[in-house]
C-alpha cells in the first residue's frame, strides 16, 4: 500500500507483460481475471480471432493459476486427485485433466505438466490452493508451491506459431509433438514451451520467470513482426475455444465447491469427458459416485448444436417441440462462427431427449426491438473447428 | 480360501465384544492387539511396582444385554453396584448422590433434585432403545430405516407434549443455565452436570452437547451412576477375552498391524486381509477396526484409499481428548476431610465457575490453575490392585490440553501433577505423606501408549453433529464404510465410549446381517 | 369508553409493524410507547446538536424487503443504502480491508493467505447455502412439533422438504454448522487469524456466546443471512439514522389509521374473564381492548406487565428462565472530524466504510471471559461505523459522528451496581483502544453517548439490555421462540400476543416479528391475511 496511491488496495494487479499490453490496447478494454487486470480485446476481438486462425496472436496466461507438487507422494497424490491415469504421464508431457468432489462432482478442469520424476505443474482456472490442501492431507512427502505470481505464461496461437518460434532461435521446435515439453535456455535463465492451448489450433505456451516476461514478449515480437503477430483477449479467446468444443467454468460448469443450489454443478459425464475418466484406476476421487453415474447415464449431456439462421443463440432455452412449450434444455455459450459461417452454441440436454428435434427459443434486439425466433437446431458430433494443423507434428512450415 | 472369516484389530471391550458375536455365529475369527494386554483404555497395568490399575476406573453404562448374551457371568464377571457420587467440600460439607436419593443439599434442592432425575430418565428412556441399534441413513431410506425413525419419533410423543417440548428446549441449553434454572447449590450443580461435561471441550456455559451427553450415560443400568464390577474392571475385561476363546477366536497380543490390505478392481475398493510390522499378510473375508476412526481411515487404511472429502471429514473429526489421568501410589487408604469412606466416586469441582475458569484456562492451550477432577479409590473394589493394607487413587483430571502450549514437557507434567496433588490435599489433607510413587498421563501420553488418536477415551468427543447417524461420519455411521469388507466397531461409532459396549455389538449385527 | 380492537405495548419497529399491519387489515388499533419518541432500540435522536445518533442499533440488513416494498416505506421516508467496505484490525496493527468489488477484495485476502484467498470462495458459498433454508423460514409462522393441527403438520412439512432435498451430506454439514462454535467452524476454512477473527464477529455481536462458545457460528449466520437489494450479506444505513425505519413504519401505520400514543408507559395488562382487555398505563389510566399484543421482551412481559395470577402455572417461571443476558455496550461519539487510521489508506472509499476493531480470536474469547467474570476487558471487541461520512443529515458538515458498538459489556458487574464513574470508565476504554488504532482520536471527539446494558435497559426497555429480546440459541430458536408451545405469536392469556424480538425469528431490525404476528392475529380473527409470507429470496 504506497501513501502515493490510496486507492492502490482497489486497484486490479498488472500482469508481467502489462506494459507491453497496455501499450497495445487501444481501445482500453480491459476486464479481470483472478485479480488480474485482463485485456477483453485489445483492437477488436474478430480481428483478433483470426489472427489466431490465420496467422499468430498471443494470450496472456499469466493470471491462470499454478501450482507446483513436487515430492515422492506428488504422483500419487495427483493420480487419486484426478480422474484421469497421471501414472501414465511420461516426462515433459502435459494432459488435460479434470477433478471432483467426492459426489463426481465437477471441482474444476486444466493440465498437468510433468517437469520431472517427482515434479509437476498444475495449472488451473481458479484458484485452488484451499482444494490442493485438502488434496494432500495424508502425503508426507510433498510439497505444493503457488508458482502463479513467479512464473510468467504466454499462450502463442495460430499456424504461423512454429516458425515464428524457430525464427526466434528455438531448435528443433518443430519436432515438439502436441502435449510435449521443451526446454531452452533464455536470457538469465530458461525458457518451457508446450504444445497446448485452448484454440484448437496449432499453439503453444510459451513459460519463463516472471523477470524474464518482458524479454520474452520483445523476443516473440520481433520474429513474429512478419507474421503478423497481435496479442488478443477474453473475446477472441471465447470464440476460438467455441468453435473448439472446448469448456469453460463459469459457461459449461459451475465449479461444485463454489455452488449454492444442488445439482447446479455438472459431472465429467454430463459434460461429454467420458474419456477423461478412468475405471481402470481403482482410486480416485468420485470414482464410486461416477461409476453409479455412469450406469445410470448423465441427467443432461452437453451438446454441439448448428443453428439455423444466424442469431447468436446465447441464454436460450431448447424445447422439443416448435411451439416451445416442452423445454429440455438451455444454451451455454454461442456464437456466429467466422471461420466456419455457421450460427454454433454448445448446450445442455437432458439425456433422455437427445434423439429428439431440438428447437432454440432466440431473442435478439434489432435497434432497440426485442424480437424473438424459434430456430432448428441440428445436432454436430464433431467440433466446429478442428484443421489437421493442429496436430501436425512437424508443423506446416510458412 | 482366506486365512480368517473375520479380522478384528484392537481388543479393547468393543473389539472383544465384535469378536465374541461373530465367533459365536460360526465365524473364524482373528483378533489382532497391538500391546500385550487385552482391553485397550480399560486395560489393568502395573504403574509401580505392586499397584496396578487401568485408565478407565468405573463403569456406567456397560450393556447388561451384551453381559447376557455373553454368557460374561459364567466367565467371572459380576455387574458392580451403583457408587455413590461424592462432591466434595472443604470443609467436609459434602453433596452425595446416590440413585434418587441426595443428601447435603437443602429441601427444595432435594425435591428439584427427585423431579430432576426422574424427567432426565425418562428423556433417556427414549434414547435408550437405540443404543443398541444402527441408526440408519437419513434420505436413503429401507423400510427399516423410516421403522426406526418412526419409533423415534414415536417415543419423543409418547413422552406427551409437555415433556417433549421440554425436550426438545432442554436438549441445547447449556449445562449451567439448566443447573441454574433448578437448583441453589453450587456443588450440587457441579455433580450434575459433570457427566455432561467429563472428556468433552465443553463447559458449564457451552450450549448445545452437553445435556445429549448426560442422557446418554443414563442409558446405563443404574441410571448412569458408575460403578466397578465385583472383581474391578480387570474382571470385565478378562471376562470379555474369556468369552472370545471359549467361541472359538483367536486373540494374539504384541501383533501391531501396519495396515489394512485393501485391494481395488473395477467395482472399487475392498479390505482383504491385514499387513503386520513383519510384513506378514493375513487374509479375511471381513475386517473390523475397533481402532479409532482417524487411526483406523488415516493410518490403517492410508488416504490413498479414501476420497478426499471423506479424508478430510474424518480429519476434523473433534476427538482430541481433554481428560488427564493421575495415578497414586498409597501407603495406606486416604481420609477425606468429613467422609467416612473413600469407596464412592468424588469429584472436586466446587462449583460450575471452578470448572468453566478451568476450561478457560485450558481453551487456549494452558493448564487450569484449579483443576477439576473426578477420583476413584479402585482398591477398595479390588484390592489384589496393590499390596496388602496399600491402595491406589486414580483420578480423571478435566480440561487438561491434548496440545499445550509449549509442548508436554516434563516440567510442564511435574507442574500439573503437583496442582492436582495440592487440590486433593484440600480435601484429603494427609495424602502427600501417603504417596509412594505417582504418574501422570496427559491426553498426549494416553494417545501414544494407548494407540488412541488424540488420547480421546470415546476416540471421538460427544457432541451433536457426532453422534448417531453422524458418528464418525455419514459415510460410516452403519459399522461400514466406504471400503467394502471394512467395517468400524470402535466408540467412534454410534452409541459411543464410556465402557458400553455398543459398537462392537452393533457392528456384529450388521456384520451378521 | 372506547374499546379499541387491538392495543400495541411498544412502538419498537416491530410494534410498529404490527400495528400498520393490523391497521392495514382494518383493525381499530393503539400503541402506547413509554418513552415520548417511538422506535425503541431502531431510534435516532439529537443529543448534542447537530448529530444525529442511531443510539442503539445502527446498521440494518435484516429488514424484509417483501415489508420495506409492501409498506411502502420509501413513500414515508425510508432509504436505505448499503455501506462499503469495513477494515479490520489487528492485535499487531495489521489491517484487513474488506473491499466492495470482488477481485479488489481477493487480492487483500491473497495478500495475507493464498490460500484462504481460495477458500473465502468456499466459505462464502457454504454461508449462502445455510443461509438459504434460514431466509425461508423467516415470514413464516413456526410449527409446533407437538401439534396435530394440519397446519402445523403442513408446515413441518414443509420444513422436513426443505431440509430432507439438502441431501445426506448437506444435512450432516448443516447439523454441524448449527451446533458447533464459530471459531471452530471458521477454522475449518481459514488459517489467518485476522480473516477469522473478522469473521468471527459477527458469530459474537449482541451474544452472550464466545467465539469458542457452540452455537455462535448460528449467531454468525443470523447476522450475514440479511440482505440488501438481494445482496446477501451487506449492511446498509438508514437515511437519517435508524429512526427513519421506525418513524416510516409509524407513518404507514398512521395512515392505515392506527393511533401511536407517546409518554404512555404500560404498567399492567389488564385481564377479564381470564382473557386480555386492556392495558393499565403507568398514571393509572385504563384503556380497553378486544386484543392486546406485546413488543415488550417475554422476560418484562410476563414477570412485570402481565400480573402473575392471570397466568396459567409455570408461565411465570418460563420467563423467568428465559435466557436474555446482556452482553453488548454501545459508544455513540460526535467528531469534530473524520478520524485517520493508522496502516489505512486514506481513500473516499474506506473512509465511509466501518471498522472493526477485532485483535484476534484469542482476543476476542478473553474479552468474553471478562463478561463471564463480571467485568468488561481492556481490549473488547468494538465495531465501529461513520454514518455521517454520507449521510449528510446527521452531523454538520465536515463533522461526523461514530457509532461503536462493544462486545462485550456485562449487565452486572462483579464489584457491584453500574455507576456514573464505571460507564465512564467503560467509555474511555472504548476511546482508548480507538486512539491506539487512530492517534488523535481523542482531540476530535466533541461530545460522548456511553450505554452499558444498565443504559439500554432503563431508556429502552429491554431487560438485562440484551439487543436480541432474548439470546439466540437453539432452546430459544424456532418453535422454542419465546418458549415452547407459545412460538406461534398467540400467549398463555387468551386474546393475548406478542410480536416483539423475543419472538421467531429473533433479534435485528427484520419487521418479520411484528408481520408474522400481525399473520396470525387476523387468522384468529377469521380476516383476510394482508401480510406477506414469501420473501424474494427465490427469485
Amino acid at each position: 500500500m504506497t501513501k502515493s496511491d490510496p486507492f492502490a488496495g482497489e486497484r486490479l494487479k498488472h500482469s508481467p507483460f502489462h506494459p507491453r499490453q497496455a501499450a497495445l490496447n487501444l481501445r482500453n478494454a480491459w476486464s479481470s481475471w483472478n485479480g488480474t487486470q485482463f485485456a477483453d480485446y485489445y483492437y477488436d476481438a474478430e480481428y483478433e480471432y483470426f489472427c489466431i486462425r490465420n496467422s499468430c496472436a498471443t494470450y496472456d496466461i499469466c493470471p491462470m493459476q499454478k501450482y507446483e507438487i513436487s515430492g515422492t507422494d506428488a504422483e500419487a497424490m495427483l493420480d487419486r486427485m484426478v480422474t484421469r491415469d497421471v501414472t501414465k504421464l511420461k516426462e515433459n508431457r502435459v494432459t488435460y485433466v479434470c477433478w471432483c468432489t467426492d459426489a463426481g462432482r465437477m471441482v474444476d478442469d486444466g493440465t498437468i505438466f510433468k517437469l520431472g520424476p517427482d515434479r509437476f505443474m498444475l495449472t488451473c482456472g481458479s484458484p485452488s490452493l484451499a482444494w490442493l490442501r485438502k488434496c494432500t492431507y495424508g502425503y508426507k512427502h510433498l510439497t505444493v508451491t503457488d508458482i502463479s505470481d513467479t512464473l510468467a505464461g504466454l499462450s502463442f496461437q495460430g499456424p504461423t506459431t512454429c516458425e515464428v518460434l524457430k525464427k526466434m532461435g528455438l531448435m528443433d521446435i518443430e519436432t515438439l509433438k502436441p502435449f510435449g515439453i521443451m526446454h531452452f535456455p533464455f536470457g538469465s535463465g530458461s525458457l518451457m514451451v508446450s504444445r497446448t492451448g485452448f484454440t484448437g489450433d496449432l499453439g503453444y505456451e510459451l513459460w519463463v520467470q516472471t523477470d524474464l516476461a518482458l524479454a520474452l514478449w520483445d523476443a516473440l515480437y520481433d520474429a513474429g513482426e512478419d507474421y503478423g503477430i497481435q496479442p488478443y483477449g477474453e473475446a477472441a479467446t471465447n470464440m476460438a475455444r467455441l468453435e473448439a468444443g472446448f469448456i469453460m467454468p463459469g459457461m459449461e460448469f459451475n465449479e461444485a465447491l463454489k455452488t449454492v443450489h444442488f445439482h447446479h454443478d455438472q459431472t465429467p459425464f454430463e459434460l461429454g469427458l467420458d474419456w477423461l475418466v478412468d475405471f481402470k484406476k481403482a482410486r480416485f476421487n468420485g470414482r464410486s459416485a461416477l461409476l453409479i453415474e455412469r450406469e445410470r447415464g448423465p441427467e443432461y449431456t452437453l451438446i454441439k448444436l448448428d443453428i439455423e439462421g444466424n442469431k447468436p443463440a446465447e441464454g436460450s432455452y431448447l424445447y422439443r417441440n416448435k411451439r416451445c412449450t416442452k423445454q429440455i434444455g438451455y444454451v451455454t455459450s454461442a456464437m456466429w462462427s467466422p471461420v466456419v459461417k455457421a450460427n454454433i452454441a454448445l448446450a445442455m440436454v437432458k439425456t433422455k431427449h437427445l434423439g429428439e428435434n431440438i428447437w432454440a427459443e432466440i431473442y435478439y434486439e434489432k435497434e432497440l426491438r426485442q424480437n424473438s425466433k424459434v430456430a432448428k437446431c441440428t445436432l454436430q458430433k464433431k467440433p466446429f473447428w478442428a484443421p489437421p494443423r493442429a496436430r501436425a507434428t512437424p508443423p506446416q512450415p510458412f | 480360501m482366506t486365512d480368517y472369516d473375520a479380522i478384528v484389530i484392537g481388543a479393547g471391550h468393543n473389539g472383544l465384544i465384535c469378536a465374541a458375536y461373530l465367533a459365536r455365529s460360526g465365524k473364524r475369527v482373528l483378533v489382532l492387539e497391538a500391546s500385550d494386554s487385552v482391553g485397550g483404555l480399560a486395560a489393568t497395568r502395573e504403574f509401580h511396582p505392586g499397584f496396578r490399575t487401568s485408565v478407565a476406573h468405573a463403569i456406567s453404562q456397560f450393556s447388561a444385554k451384551i453381559a447376557r448374551d455373553l454368557d460374561l457371568s459364567t466367565h467371572g464377571y459380576t455387574p458392580g453396584e451403583a457408587m455413590a457420587t461424592v462432591g466434595l467440600d472443604e470443609a467436609g460439607n459434602h453433596v452425595i448422590l446416590k440413585g434418587s436419593t441426595v443428601s447435603g443439599v437443602g429441601p427444595d434442592d432435594t425435591a428439584e433434585f427427585i423431579a430432576f432425575r426422574r424427567m432426565m430418565q425418562r428423556y433417556s428412556d427414549v434414547l435408550k432403545p437405540f443404543s443398541l441399534k444402527t441408526i440408519p441413513h437419513i434420505g436413503k431410506n429401507s423400510f427399516s430405516d423410516i421403522a426406526t425413525f418412526a419409533q423415534m419419533g414415536l417415543k419423543l410423543r409418547l413422552l406427551g407434549k409437555e415433556d417433549m417440548q421440554e425436550l426438545l428446549r432442554i436438549m441445547a441449553l447449556p449445562a449451567r443455565d439448566l443447573m441454574d434454572e433448578k437448583f441453589d447449590s453450587g456443588l450440587l450443580k457441579s455433580l450434575l452436570s459433570w457427566d455432561g461435561l467429563i472428556g468433552s471441550k465443553q463447559a458449564p456455559r457451552s450450549p448445545n452437547h452437553t445435556v445429549l451427553s448426560m442422557l446418554y450415560r443414563m442409558i446405563g443400568d443404574h441410571g448412569g451412576d458408575p460403578a466397578i464390577p465385583a472383581g474391578g474392571i480387570d474382571s470385565l475385561i478378562s471376562a470379555l477375552a474369556e468369552a472370545v476363546m471359549a467361541a472359538g477366536a483367536e486373540i494374539r497380543t504384541s501383533t501391531p498391524v501396519e495396515r489394512i490390505k485393501i485391494d481395488g478392481g473395477e467395482k472399487g475398493l475392498s479390505a482383504t486381509g491385514v499387513v503386520l510390522a513383519d510384513g506378514k499378510i493375513i487374509t479375511a473375508e471381513k475386517i473390523i477396526s475397533a481402532a479409532d476412526p482417524k487411526r483406523t481411515f488415516l493410518d490403517l487404511v492410508g488416504v490413498d484409499n479414501l476420497e478426499i472429502g471423506f479424508t478430510n471429514r474424518i480429519q476434523r473429526l473433534h476427538s482430541d481428548g481433554y481428560v488427564a489421568k493421575l495415578h497414586l501410589a498409597l501407603s495406606g487408604l486416604p481420609d477425606f476431610t468429613g467422609l467416612e469412606s473413600p469407596d464412592g466416586r468424588m469429584i472436586i469441582a466446587p462449583e460450575l465457575d471452578v470448572i468453566e475458569f478451568a476450561y478457560d484456562d485450558a481453551k487456549y492451550g494452558g493448564l487450569p490453575e484449579h483443576p477439576v477432577m473426578e477420583i476413584v479409590i479402585p482398591t477398595l473394589k479390588n484390592a489384589s490392585l496393590a499390596p496388602d493394607g496399600q491402595h491406589v487413587l486414580s483420578a480423571h483430571v478435566m480440561y487438561v490440553p491434548h496440545d499445550l502450549k509449549g509442548g508436554w514437557t516434563a516440567a510442564a507434567r511435574d507442574q500439573l501433577c503437583e496442582r492436582v496433588i495440592d487440590t486433593i490435599a484440600r480435601y484429603a489433607p494427609g495424602i502427600r505423606q501417603q504417596i509412594l510413587h505417582q504418574e501422570l498421563l496427559t491426553p498426549y501420553d494416553i494417545a501414544q501408549s494407548y494407540n488412541v488418536t488424540g488420547g480421546h477415551w470415546h476416540h471421538v468427543e460427544f457432541t451433536l453433529f457426532q453422534m448417531m447417524m453422524m458418528r464418525p461420519t455419514y459415510e460410516a455411521a452403519q459399522y461400514t464404510t466406504p471400503i467394502s469388507g471394512l467395517y468400524l466397531a470402535s466408540a467412534g461409532c454410534h452409541p459411543g465410549g464410556g465402557l458400553m459396549g455398543g459398537p462392537g455389538h452393533n457392528a456384529a449385527h450388521e456384520i451378521l446381517k | 369508553m372506547k374499546t379499541y380492537d387491538a392495543i400495541i405495548m411498544g412502538a419498537g419497529h416491530n410494534g410498529l409493524t404490527n400495528a400498520a399491519y393490523l391497521a392495514k387489515a382494518g383493525l381499530d388499533v393503539l400503541v402506547v410507547e413509554k418513552n415520548a419518541y417511538i422506535g425503541g432500540a431502531a431510534v435516532s435522536r439529537e443529543l448534542h446538536t447537530g448529530f444525529t445518533y442511531s443510539n442503539c442499533s445502527y446498521v440494518c440488513s435484516m429488514m424484509r424487503q417483501a415489508i420495506h416494498r409492501d409498506l411502502n416505506l420509501t413513500r414515508h421516508g425510508l432509504v436505505l443504502v448499503p455501506y462499503l467496505g469495513t477494515v479490520s484490525f489487528s492485535d499487531d496493527g495489521g489491517t484487513l480491508v474488506s473491499y466492495h468489488t470482488a477481485e479488489a477484495e481477493y487480492n487483500q485476502l491473497r495478500a495475507r493467505s493464498p490460500h484462504d484467498a481460495d477458500a473465502m470462495f468456499r466459505f462464502q458459498t457454504d454461508l449462502a447455502r445455510y443461509a438459504q433454508l434460514i431466509r425461508k423460514t423467516l415470514l413464516r409462522t413456526p410449527p409446533d412439533p407437538t401439534s396435530f393441527k394440519p397446519r402445523d403438520i403442513m408446515e413441518l412439512l414443509f420444513l422436513a422438504k426443505e431440509f430432507w432435498a439438502l441431501g445426506e451430506q448437506e444435512i450432516y454439514e448443516y447439523v454441524r454448522f448449527f451446533t458447533m462454535s464459530a471459531a471452530e467452524f471458521l477454522d475449518d476454512y481459514f488459517e489467518d487469524d485476522l480473516i477469522k477473527a473478522t469473521m468471527a464477529g459477527a458469530g459474537i455481536i449482541g451474544t452472550a456466546l464466545g467465539v469458542y462458545s457452540p452455537g455462535s457460528a448460528y449467531i454468525l449466520l443470523h447476522h450475514v443471512m440479511g440482505d440488501v437489494d438481494g445482496n446477501i450479506g451487506a449492511w446498509g444505513l438508514a437515511r437519517g439514522g435508524m429512526g427513519a425505519i421506525s418513524n416510516a413504519i409509524a407513518g404507514a401505520a398512521r395512515e392505515f389509521g392506527a393511533e401511536i400514543r407517546t409518554n404512555a408507559g404500560v404498567d399492567k395488562m389488564l385481564v377479564r374473564d381470564g382473557k386480555a382487555a386492556g392495558v393499565v398505563l403507568e398514571n393509572g389510566e385504563e384503556i380497553y381492548s378486544r386484543i392486546v399484543v406485546s413488543n415488550l421482551d417475554a422476560k418484562r412481559t410476563f414477570t412485570k406487565i402481565v400480573d402473575r395470577k392471570d397466568l396459567p402455572p409455570g408461565i411465570y417461571e418460563k420467563a423467568s428462565n428465559f435466557k436474555i443476558r446482556g452482553s453488548s455496550g454501545k459508544v455513540n461519539i460526535a467528531l469534530s472530524g473524520l478520524p485517520k487510521f493508522n496502516n489505512v489508506p486514506d481513500n473516499r472509499y474506506i473512509n465511509r466504510g466501518g471498522q472493526a476493531f477485532v485483535g484476534s480470536l484469542e482476543t476476542m474469547e478473553r474479552a468474553y471471559d471478562c463478561w463471564k467474570r463480571g467485568r468488561w476487558s481492556e481490549d473488547p471487541f468494538i465495531e465501529c461505523v461513520i454514518p455521517s461520512a454520507w449521510d449528510p443529515t446527521v452531523a454538520p458538515p465536515g463533522q461526523h459522528w461514530m457509532s461503536c458498538f462493544v462486545q462485550y459489556c456485562p449487565p452486572q458487574l462483579a464489584d457491584g451496581p453500574w455507576t456514573a464513574k464505571k460507564r465512564n470508565q467503560f467509555g474511555q476504554t472504548i476511546v482508548n483502544k480507538i486512539e491506539r488504532y487512530s492517534p488523535g482520536f481523542k482531540d476530535l471527539i466533541v461530545h460522548m453517548e456511553v450505554r452499558t446494558p444498565h443504559e439500554i435497559e432503563a431508556e429502552v426497555g429491554l431487560t438485562e439490555g440484551n439487543i436480541f429480546q432474548g439470546e439466540l440459541t437453539i432452546d430459544q430458536l424456532l418453535f422454542n421462540r419465546p418458549f415452547p408451545g407459545y412460538a406461534q405469536y398467540r400467549m398463555p392469556v387468551k386474546n393475548m400476543y406478542m410480536c416483539g424480538s423475543s419472538t421467531h425469528p429473533g433479534g435485528g431490525v427484520s419487521s418479520a416479528c411484528g408481520a408474522n404476528a400481525a399473520r396470525e392475529i387476523l387468522y384468529d380473527l377469521k380476516r383476510p391475511n394482508v401480510v406477506p409470507q414469501d420473501d424474494f429470496y427465490d427469485e
